[in-house]
């Protein structure tokens, strides 16, 4: 993974829930029928226009209510290469994490962008720049702990069947 | 420097003597929950990965909860897929559907206890807090992670403490202190953060409403809602009380607010936010097609207590459908001994299995487009309960009862009292 990404991207407000990101009545659906529902109530065209390296960027409190992993797992079938949010909802942050969907956090990004513009992401440094504009805002990379995490791949690419034996406290 | 009871349950489950908010720590679960909507991707995942046993099944929980009857043929075969990981992995608790809600059958069953480290693949895996646990939600992945190795990373919290002064009227319950909360402090106004509850008015909360608070705590983005163990934790356990994590007097907290329980009354949230908070009398006396009384939040017997005692003698209004989940078979048996059920099937109540009904919007009792519905339930997002166009109030179960008989969000006293 690299940590400088560049895309076309795609603006959303606050307080996008895991109910519009992965709505309920598609809870159990595979992930090819669940992905063409995101942000369907929010946006109808996002599901059907957004491409592979697309960079989303949303206000606080991203990702707030489930614990529904489905929630960055659409995102990312979707193939969106970030996220970028004033803040976000702890599980939500998490799970992008545990699968390895990148995710910045940066307070002013989406004041400074619209949705169609060109942005680029640097996790490393925290930074959202605006391409199209040469607007930029300074976020908060992501702790060492996570960024290993993300780097990896995600949780799981550390778990192997070496772990199962049962350890001793 | 003292410790708060986040900062003591990760610092034990952590192995070390002291951790301090901020901090990483590897913490060894006590409890992990998973349950119907996400159980068999997760043993699907444990064995795509090669791992054929849970790292204590002693310490896993399965409950089928979410889609209960189970709503399709598909969803009955995930069913059947779960119970058949549940065998093979001698899942050690497991609760079929028709039981219950997972966090009502959780702690009623005994399986939560003081001081636990508790994770589940739902967000409101808060609610085991009232108990004096620090019980967070994760997504499957954490949760597979946990299951195989037994341990799961955590920052630790900074810590946000509500002291709770004085006592709730007759129609004001903690459903109505949770909406205060948020009212307070926002939806993301603890993000990232534990919330502990203390004060003269937490130490008098029954275990219902700190259930019910606990429950709330991740609509304000929080990791844990704890309420200190006490007398009236070891009395609901009944158990003999034993040492367990409080808050040291100098812990140090991010914030320390204080709320007047005697001040509060019944409160609503609005389309469709859950900090979008009003006084019910000021909600507007919006008509409603459906009032739903049930949930995590709000579906046990106190609950359908107070909405028995609002309905009885009186009937729903015209085309308003209400609609009942008991939180458990066990809230059920008791209503039905107390009578409620009969109570609110003669008002004209809906009576629904044990489970989550249509909380969560999966099936069973979902709003169409253009809708209203007042819910006892934890969340009001677009979608949330079917329609992304219907709309959703959060209330008490006793101001939901009342908007039932009225056919609009009203204040309880508005119909009991009349």
């Amino acid at each position: 993974m690299d940590d400088v990404m560049r895309g076309r991207v795609w603006r959303f407000g606050d307080d996008i829930s895991t109910d519009l990101l992965s709505p309920g009545a598609y809870a159990v659906d595979p992930v090819d029928i669940r992905r063409l529902h995101v942000l369907e109530s929010v946006d109808p065209t996002f599901a059907g226009s957004v491409e592979a390296g697309d960079l989303l960027v949303a206000g606080r409190n991203f990702g707030c209510g489930s614990s529904r992993e489905t929630a960055p797992e659409n995102l990312a079938a979707l193939g969106i290469a970030c996220v970028v949010a004033a803040s976000f909802a702890r599980i939500f942050l998490r799970n992008a994490v545990a699968i390895g969907l990148p995710v910045l956090v940066c307070p002013d990004a989406h004041g400074i962008v619209e949705t169609g513009q060109q942005g680029q992401v640097d996790l490393a440094a925290g930074t959202f720049e605006n391409l199209t504009t040469g607007a930029s805002a300074v976020g908060e990379p992501l702790p060492d702990e996570m960024r290993r995490i993300l780097a990896a791949g995600g949780i799981l690419a550390g778990v192997t069947v070496d772990d199962a034996s049962p350890r001793s406290v | 420097m003292g410790m708060t009871v986040a900062e003591k349950i990760l610092a034990r489950a952590a192995g070390r003597e002291e951790v301090r908010a901020g901090e990483f720590v590897v913490g060894e679960i006590d409890l992990a929950m998973t349950h119907d909507i996400f159980a068999a991707k997760v043993f699907d995942t444990l064995l795509a990965h090669g791992i054929e046993e849970l790292f204590d099944p002693t310490k896993v929980a399965v409950v089928i909860d979410h889609f209960v009857p189970a709503p399709t043929a598909a969803i009955a075969d995930l069913q059947r897929r779960t119970r058949e990981h549940v065998k093979r992995f001698d899942v050690g608790i497991f609760y079929d559907a028709g039981e219950g809600i997972s966090h009502q059958l959780l702690p009623e069953r005994g399986h939560v206890k003081p001081g636990m480290l508790i994770i589940g693949t739902d967000s409101h895996t808060t609610t085991y807090g009232a108990l004096g646990a620090a019980a967070t939600g994760v997504g499957t992945s954490d949760m597979v992670a946990a299951m195989a190795t037994g341990r799961l990373w955590f920052r630790v919290p900074e810590t946000i403490r509500f002291d709770l002064d004085g006592a709730l009227d007759r129609w004001t319950s903690w459903k109505d202190v949770v909406l205060s909360v948020a009212r307070m402090i926002g939806t993301d106004g603890a993000q990232y953060r534990s919330l502990e509850f203390g004060g003269p008015g937490a130490v008098e909360a029954p275990i219902s409403g700190r259930l019910t608070v606990a429950n709330m705590a991740v609509e304000l983005g929080a990791k844990f809602g704890i309420f200190p163990a006490d007398e009236t934790t070891f009395a609901y356990l009944g158990e003999p009380p034993t040492e367990v994590p409080g808050p040291d007097p100098d812990a140090e907290y991010l914030d320390i607010r204080t709320l007047d329980l005697a001040s509060l009354g019944p409160q609503v949230a609005l389309p469709s936010d859950v900090d979008l908070v009003v006084a019910a009398s000021e909600a507007g006396g919006v008509a409603i097609d459906q009032a739903f009384l049930g949930s995590c939040t709000n579906g046990r017997l106190d609950d359908l207590e107070a909405a028995a005692s609002v309905v009885a003698g009186r009937s729903v209004a015209p085309g308003v459908r209400f609609l009942v989940a008991p939180a458990s078979r066990r809230v059920m048996e008791d209503a039905l001994a107390a009578g409620y059920i009969a109570t609110l099937v003669e008002a004209g109540a809906t009576i629904l299995a044990p489970g989550c009904g249509p909380c969560f919007g999966g099936h069973g009792g979902l709003l169409g487009p253009g809708e209203r519905g007042i819910s006892s339930s934890n969340r009001n997002f677009p979608g949330r309960m079917g329609s992304a166009d219907a709309e959703i109030f959060l209330a008490s179960p006793a101001t939901v009862a009342a908007s039932a008989v009225a056919g609009r969000v009203v204040d309880p006293r508005e119909v009991a009292d009349g």
